[in-house]
């Protein structure tokens, strides 16, 4: 199915959660709570449909054929 | 050589409590405009920042947390703004995605209403505090120098209100000292001078006007060297901090001889 990641049309398999795209984005492991399994910290959040998905929840939150998915990080600014 | 016995009185330690947490330094730096991270790590460093803000945007693989690193290398908290929100929706919803990328409560909110002037839209400001407090955000709140609003901030429960001194990344400085004192004078949260510092010399008047601290990032970040720049703004915001803390002498009409007249010698 296809989501839209970023602004940009993203392909993932049926059925994936939250928690499998931002391992997958981000090329880190994470354990059930979210949190990167090498101990550093993610430094990452996301909103589905314009409301955040806390990161507790990344793993048990299942996408949905055509939604928006937005990830971000901290950047430089202010 | 033998080394000079010190002559001047050192500064007693005068921290920043904001929140509960104790900030060293009275310099708040933003990591915006630098065109190189060594370079911003540098200026960061010299200036002897303790909390600095960064910005919310969409990830990249490429440029990923590099910037995070740096700041947790260095033992700099991190302040997560709201830039480049237009309304209350926006910068709630960035200040959610901060909280939970970021792990802090604290947020820099930014509500501007254009971005020709980058001036905080007031409606907008006000609609986004009052819905941050009450979801248990600490809430720095980026207004214009207008003493109501100020104070109506701190009424919602703003952790700290942060009028600016100038439009963004102008320069320009101080343009109202007087608002910026009345300010000052009425708020009890801490009173952070926030943007159009131009040099040293602007953020040594905030303090001198009561200012708890100065946030700044344009003025050192494109300054042509940053990193001595940074060292600068250290200086002045200690400087303006002890000269408000000493009392100035009054401003008067006419001269004030410091000298006295008698027992002069007469040359006949």
């Amino acid at each position: 199915m296809n989501i839209r990641l970023n602004g940009a049309q993203h392909a993932v398999p049926d059925g994936a959660t939250v928690g499998a795209l931002v391992s997958g984005v981000t090329g880190r492991a994470l354990a059930e709570d979210g949190h990167a399994t090498d101990g550093r910290k993610l430094g990452v959040a996301v909103a589905r449909n314009a409301e955040v998905v806390p990161r507790s929840q990344w793993h048990s939150t299942a996408l949905a054929d055509g939604d928006d998915v937005e990830l971000v990080t901290a950047v430089q600014g202010g | 050589m033998a080394a000079l016995a010190p002559t001047t009185q050192q500064p007693a330690r005068d921290p920043l409590t904001i929140d509960g947490v104790e900030l060293g330094s009275r310099l708040i730096m933003g990591t915006g405009g630098a065109p190189s991270l060594e370079g911003l790590g540098a200026a960061l460093l010299a200036s002897g920042t303790e909390l600095t803000t960064v910005a919310m945007r969409r990830y990249s693989p490429a440029e990923s947390g590099s910037l995070f690193q740096l700041l947790a290398d260095h033992g700099i908290r991190v302040l997560p703004n709201t830039a480049g929100c237009f309304t209350a929706r926006d910068a709630v919803l960035t200040a959610e995605l901060a909280r939970e990328a970021l792990e802090t409560d604290w947020v820099k909110l930014e509500v501007i209403a254009d971005e020709h002037t980058l001036l905080p839209d007031a409606l907008e400001l006000v609609e986004a505090t009052d819905q941050l407090v009450a979801r248990g955000f600490k809430v720095f709140a980026y207004t214009n120098d207008d003493p109501v609003l100020a104070l109506r901030l701190e009424n919602l429960g703003a952790t700290a209100v942060m009028p600016l001194g100038a439009p963004i990344g102008t320069g320009l400085g101080i343009l109202n000292p007087h608002n910026i004192e009345l300010i000052v004078s009425r708020a009890s949260v801490p009173v952070v001078l926030d943007a159009g510092i131009g040099t040293a010399s602007d953020a040594a008047l905030a303090m001198e006007l009561g200012c708890d601290a100065v946030l700044l990032a344009t003025a050192v970040t494109r300054a042509q060297d940053p990193a001595l720049m940074g060292a600068a703004f250290r200086h002045a915001v200690a400087a303006g901090r002890l000269a408000r803390k000493a009392g100035r002498i009054p401003r008067r009409e006419h001269a004030l001889a410091s000298s006295a007249m008698e027992g002069r010698a007469e040359f006949l």
